[in-house]
């Protein structure tokens, strides 16, 4: 604080007065972020201890020995390589489906004027409050007709379609200037040309949101999975990590070292692409 | 195929054929499924033999259900505990992180990454923690001499633990949401309440929360509909126990469909969760009065 400043009597009570709201607000904060975190912190504390270590009260934090083989020796007890592989498997293919399904989508409602656009559209819209389990059941059925159950075909198939999708990328395309389109038109660009080289290029960000969003609800998926899939082979991380905890009910280092493997891919790709998972949240209350 | 694009012009006829397959997706995935389940409400069938059509008989069977009801019950304690205190902590997590104020980043991060995470894992890592022999949370309260909770082994305390953990899972999310609504109050109406002599607090509660009533509508609502089909930790956690005290009406259905292979009695079920969810949405278009988004 300079000498100026404390001259000013007045001015230094507000001066205090901010940093102690300052310092109660970071108080707060970090006590918040703490209880975040801690669970994590703990898990990775868990999966690199001993079982004798696992299992003395009160918990100690510092594993003694640090113990990297049970990583080893989880990767051996159960095919984490295949679930983490089918994961990697199904997100992508449903990222590039249903991104390219909601493009096309968005592009006609946004963009494009035919009889009965309002209609369908609204009727589409009005299914994201419809609970996934009142289509479980049929939706099943219809998977067991096309013989697709116990594949990924029931996996990436039905999650090609969302409102969600369709409306965010419907939203960002209504606000592409007119005047871009009309250019290519009257160079004589088709539609479906204008949609790849002008709307597609410019939509990048908003694309982008939509590929994370959906390679995150599609990576963290359990109920899907738990119906449609049996196979030990075709299961996925979140499958996987369930089934390993039916078997190895009381090998908690085992279970967290299998819990942090189902995080990392995610936690990683949230470091590089923080922003967008953030936008995908704040679209999803834009529906307001 | 030329002449149908000449019949609608170019616009119209490119217009269907881009929402072709969402439009084919939707028939399959989502209009049929709707218009059968509906159906199979009205029948005995057990997804194997031919069903038999009885009428409104699973609708009656339900309301005597005791399981059912304690399905809804258990539902409803859920949605009641996880929904305003929800709301409220993201609130005020986001008016705190929307100070001036260092490392808000961080902070962000910090509430934000359960919500990025699979619930599965983040399922497991809680009944660890809940453990109560070798577990953290009991571990930290008998060091500081505190009642020790038996948390998911007992019939009183496991649905709280999993609202305590599911608040804590969700929290980020409306904090996000919440943020984004805080950006868009003028700065200046904080600046007017200053001159005026408004403290902290007042602004708080005579600017900030009524301007962000709308956004708190959508929260409140979106929460409450979320909650209503909680499954994945129950499934995790406790598997419905101990002596059904944590059987959610999705973890009631989903043994019914696919335990019990009682379809048609779990399309029932599925039916009036609708409902309920389709009461609540139209409430709140009741409130907000929209115009629609088109």
């Amino acid at each position: 604080m300079s000498v100026k400043n404390e001259a000013q009597a007045g001015r230094i009570d507000t001066k205090t007065k901010n940093r102690i709201i300052r310092f109660c607000v970071h108080v707060m904060l970090i006590a918040g972020a703490i209880t975040m975190i801690l669970p994590f912190l703990w898990m990775l504390s868990s999966s690199l201890k001993t079982t004798n270590d696992m299992y003395t009260f009160p918990p100690t934090w510092i594993p003694n020995p640090v113990m990297w083989e049970n990583y080893l020796y989880m990767f051996q007890s159960a095919p984490w390589g295949v679930y983490a592989w089918n994961s990697l498997k199904v997100s992508v293919l449903v990222v590039i489906g249903h991104v390219i399904v909601s493009a096309m989508g968005a592009y006609a409602f946004a963009r494009l004027k035919f009889p009965g656009r309002n209609v369908l559209f609204i009727i589409i819209l009005a299914t994201m409050m419809i609970p996934y389990h009142v289509t479980m059941i049929p939706t099943f059925k219809i998977l067991r007709e096309l013989g697709w159950l116990n594949t990924h075909w029931a996996l990436i198939i039905p999650p090609l379609f969302s409102a969600f999708g369709l409306f965010l990328l419907r939203q960002f395309f209504l606000g592409i200037p007119k005047e871009l389109e009309e250019a290519a038109r009257i160079d004589g660009a088709s539609y479906p040309r204008i949609f790849v080289s002008i709307i597609l290029p410019i939509s990048l960000p908003a694309l982008t949101t939509l590929a994370i969003f959906t390679f995150m609800t599609q990576w963290n998926d359990f109920l899907a999975p738990l119906i449609y899939i049996n196979d030990e082979l075709l299961k996925t991380l979140s499958l996987g990590l369930a089934t390993f905890q039916g078997t190895y009910t009381t090998q908690w280092n085992y279970l967290m070292a299998g819990s942090f493997i189902v995080l990392l891919p995610i936690l990683f790709i949230y470091i590089f692409a923080q922003r967008y998972f953030i936008e995908g949240v704040m679209m999803s209350g834009m529906k307001e | 195929m030329e002449s149908i694009r000449k019949l609608m012009g170019r616009e119209a006829f490119w217009g269907y054929v881009f929402i072709t397959p969402i439009l084919i997706g939707f028939a399959v995935f989502m209009f049929y499924p709707l218009i059968a389940s509906l159906y199979l409400s009205l029948t005995e069938s057990d997804g194997i033999n031919p069903s038999s059509f009885i009428g409104l008989e699973n609708y009656t069977t339900l309301m005597a259900d005791e399981e059912f009801l304690n399905s809804l019950k258990v539902t409803l304690i859920y949605v009641a505990g996880t929904v305003p205190l929800g709301a409220i902590l993201a609130l005020l997590v986001a008016v705190l992180l929307n100070q001036k104020i260092r490392f808000v980043n961080a902070y962000r991060t910090a509430f934000f990454i359960p919500v990025i995470t699979s619930m599965v894992a983040v399922a497991t890592v809680w009944k660890w923690l809940y453990n109560t022999d070798y577990g953290l949370i009991n571990g930290m309260l008998a060091k500081m001499g505190l009642y020790e909770p038996p948390w998911l082994a007992s019939e009183e305390w496991a649905l709280l633990s999993i609202i305590i953990m599911s608040i804590w899972k969700g929290l980020g999310f409306n904090m996000v949401i919440y943020l984004a609504g805080l950006q868009n109050i003028s700065v200046s109406l904080y600046e007017a309440a200053k001159i005026d002599g408004a403290n902290g607090f007042q602004r708080l509660f005579h600017i900030t929360i009524p301007l962000l009533r709308h956004t708190t509508l959508f929260v409140v609502i979106m929460s409450i509909i979320n909650s209503f089909q909680v499954f994945d930790q129950v499934y995790i956690m406790t598997n419905g126990g101990p002596a059904d005290s944590t059987s959610v009406i999705v973890f009631y259905i989903y043994q019914n469909a696919f335990l019990f292979f009682k379809q048609g009695y779990a399309s029932a079920m599925a039916y009036i969760l609708f409902i309920i969810i389709f009461i609540i949405t139209f409430i709140q278009m009741k409130i907000t009065n929209r115009k629609d988004v088109v």
